[in-house]
């Protein structure tokens, strides 16, 4: 009887366990969710209230009865900044609705030169071919990606063949760019992250980085590059802060004034690209440049790890 | 006649009341049984179908023995034949670290400890129960990487071809993964070891046997089934935990070999969920799929041995 027990009771914490282990991926789905969500929502009060504010002044009533729809298609990566503009926008101006897809940055400014969207998110500079088809370059924002290492680490700086070297696996050694002896720990993110997406794609080195951690979130790769002597890493540029160094790429310092200056290879400009100028568009994309230029906008952008353009 | 006996009987009232309380337990409680049945089912149906597509759009083979994971590569390959791997002999190595030292620490609280001692340790047994996991692998983190590192500075020094991994490897997921696994396998292994009739110690030392060959002699042949309880509940516990070993493993797909960064099914899912799409995440489903097989497998393999114990033990 006893063993029969504990064997009903082997099988039940068992089926306990499966469930246990099922619920936990399930709430990590959940999980990934809510970044978006609490941007909007840190976003929304605050549109609320130049909201109010704006219906006090006289001007105010042409934005309210604004309507309209606008479309949007490309990068994958720029899927945060996208759907947190469309849901701000459309909290900001109930008559206008946005739709957002991601299809890829060529895939984006095929469909504006097609003309079946109003605005195509490329991740990258447009081509001339682009601009050829009609294609108006608008750059939104910058994302920056910064190099990272233990406080320290005596490396000055690192060139672009050193790092891609580094992330490839050839060097293997701090002494052979210039450091102390001390092996290099690679550290990066996982499949799937549009950091990684990033680093990657500005190194021209996809699909071939070695890395000897792949962590799954930006908290987790600054706090293993803090505490290991001989790693290296990289994040965001928004969230490098004392525990870690950030390296200069090619004696350019990580600074958002270098970036805007272009001298910053780890960057890229997000453009939303549109069919001939701005000011040739319907009234509701023009709203949304006016947006994206306005105070509130340059929150958004912050607010989801870019850097802003003046 | 009858009636009246029924009223003395019943504190409820007539025997019409009594029949239907009865009645409703029983449907209170086969529903109860259902519920669990119903979330088994529609857990194993649930991840059959969104797991199994990718098997046949990628390829089982392809899937289950391959051995490069590049799911987001412009050719995508999507082998988690090292995952599987890691997870297999993690499982196993921390099972083999685990089991012995939870065993040993059973016998000592059902057998040997004095009672002001087994005071201390049994409370302190329970506390690491209740030690949430994430905090395992912080600690994990903080103080056996940096162990690990340097072990794995003074070992690979000269060694060109080893990537360092500042000391997230195969060991330390183990070392964790033992120690998360000790008070499960404490627990119900002293139960079990307690539940053993006194009778059947007494006459093994009254036959002047000593109190260590009572106990290895008697005492655990007799608990085994439980014992048996504890290792099951214990890789039940080892395969399943995500957290821990997702901050400790380093999480790179390689060959579970002791000083490389190494990913088990748990951290594939876990890691990767959050932004993976399409075909990655119906991979990702499908490590769920094999993950869920294996936790199938090993507990009808080893209630299998519980039941072969059970009868030799009725001989």
């Amino acid at each position: 009887m006893k063993n029969r027990m504990s064997k009903l009771v082997a099988l039940l914490a068992v089926s306990a366990l499966v469930v246990g282990t099922l619920a936990g991926c399930g709430s990590k789905e959940e999980a990934a969710a809510p970044v978006e969500e609490t941007v909007v929502e840190e976003a929304a009060p605050a549109a609320e209230e130049t909201a109010t504010a704006e219906e006090a002044e006289p001007a105010a009533e042409e934005t309210a009865d604004l309507s309209g729809s606008i479309s949007m298609a490309g990068s994958t990566s720029m899927e945060k900044l996208a759907t947190a503009l469309s849901e701000v926008f459309m909290a900001k101006y109930p008559g206008v609705t946005v739709t957002a897809e991601f299809t890829g940055s060529s895939a984006g400014i095929e469909s504006l030169a097609a003309g079946s969207v109003d605005i195509g998110n490329s991740s990258r500079a447009l081509k001339d071919s682009e601009k050829e088809a009609g294609a108006v370059e608008n750059i939104v924002a910058i994302d920056g990606i910064a190099v990272v290492v233990d406080p320290a680490n005596t490396v000055a700086g690192l060139t672009k063949d050193q790092l891609i070297g580094i992330y490839k696996g050839e060097i293997k050694n701090w002494s052979e760019v210039g450091g102390t002896d001390a092996p290099i720990v690679v550290v990066g993110r996982e499949a799937g992250s549009g950091t990684r997406g990033a680093f990657e794609e500005l190194l021209e080195v996809e699909d071939a980085c070695v890395y000897a951690n792949e962590l799954d979130s930006t908290g987790a790769v600054m706090a293993k590059v803090a505490s290991t002597p001989g790693a290296i890493g990289y994040v965001s540029l928004d969230v490098v802060d004392d525990t870690v160094l950030a390296l200069p790429l090619d004696e350019v310092e990580p600074t958002e004034e270098n970036i805007k200056a272009g001298s910053y290879f780890l960057s890229r400009p997000f453009v939303m690209a549109t069919k001939g100028e701005v000011a040739t568009q319907s009234e509701a994309v023009q709203a949304l440049f006016e947006f994206l230029a306005s105070d509130e906008g340059k929150e958004l952008i912050k607010s989801v790890g870019l850097i802003t353009v003046d | 006649m009858t009636n009246n006996k029924a009223n003395t009987f019943s504190i409820i009232g007539s025997m019409k009341t009594k029949s239907k309380v009865e009645k409703s337990a029983q449907v209170v409680f086969t529903t109860c049984a259902f519920f669990a049945v119903l979330a088994v089912f529609s857990i194993t149906l649930y991840m059959i179908i969104n797991g199994a597509p990718a098997l046949s759009k990628v390829g089982i083979s392809d899937i289950l023995f391959g051995t490069v994971w590049k799911p987001t590569a412009s050719e995508p390959f999507y082998g988690i034949l090292y995952v599987i791997m890691t997870s297999i002999i993690g499982t196993f190595l921390s099972i083999l670290i685990g089991v012995p030292i939870g065993l040993f620490t059973a016998i000592f609280l059902a057998e040997v400890a004095p009672k002001k001692l087994a005071g201390i340790v049994k409370p302190a047994v329970e506390l690491l129960a209740g030690i949430p996991s994430v905090i395992y692998g912080l600690l994990g983190l903080l103080l056996l990487n940096p162990i690990m590192y340097q072990w794995e500075l003074l070992i690979f020094k000269n060694d060109p071809d080893h990537q360092f991994t500042g000391g997230a490897n195969l060991i330390s997921a183990v070392i964790v993964l033992a120690i998360m696994i000790l008070p499960t396998v404490i627990n119900i292994s002293e139960s079990a070891l307690k539940a053993v009739p006194r009778h059947l110690k007494e006459a093994s030392l009254a036959l002047g046997g000593s109190h260590i060959q009572t106990i290895f002699k008697v005492m655990i042949p007799a608990a085994k089934s439980g014992i048996v309880t504890a290792i099951v509940l214990g890789v039940g516990r080892a395969i399943g935990e995500a957290m821990a070993i997702s901050l400790v493993s380093g999480s790179s797909v390689n060959m579970p070999l002791p000083f490389n960064s190494v990913r088990f099914l748990t951290t594939a899912i876990v890691s990767e969920m959050g932004y993976a799409s399409d075909l990655h995440r119906e991979v990702l489903f499908t490590i769920g799929l094999v993950l869920f097989l294996f936790i199938m497998i090993i507990n009808l393999l080893l209630t299998k041995v519980l039941k072969k114990g059970e009868k030799e033990n009725d001989k």
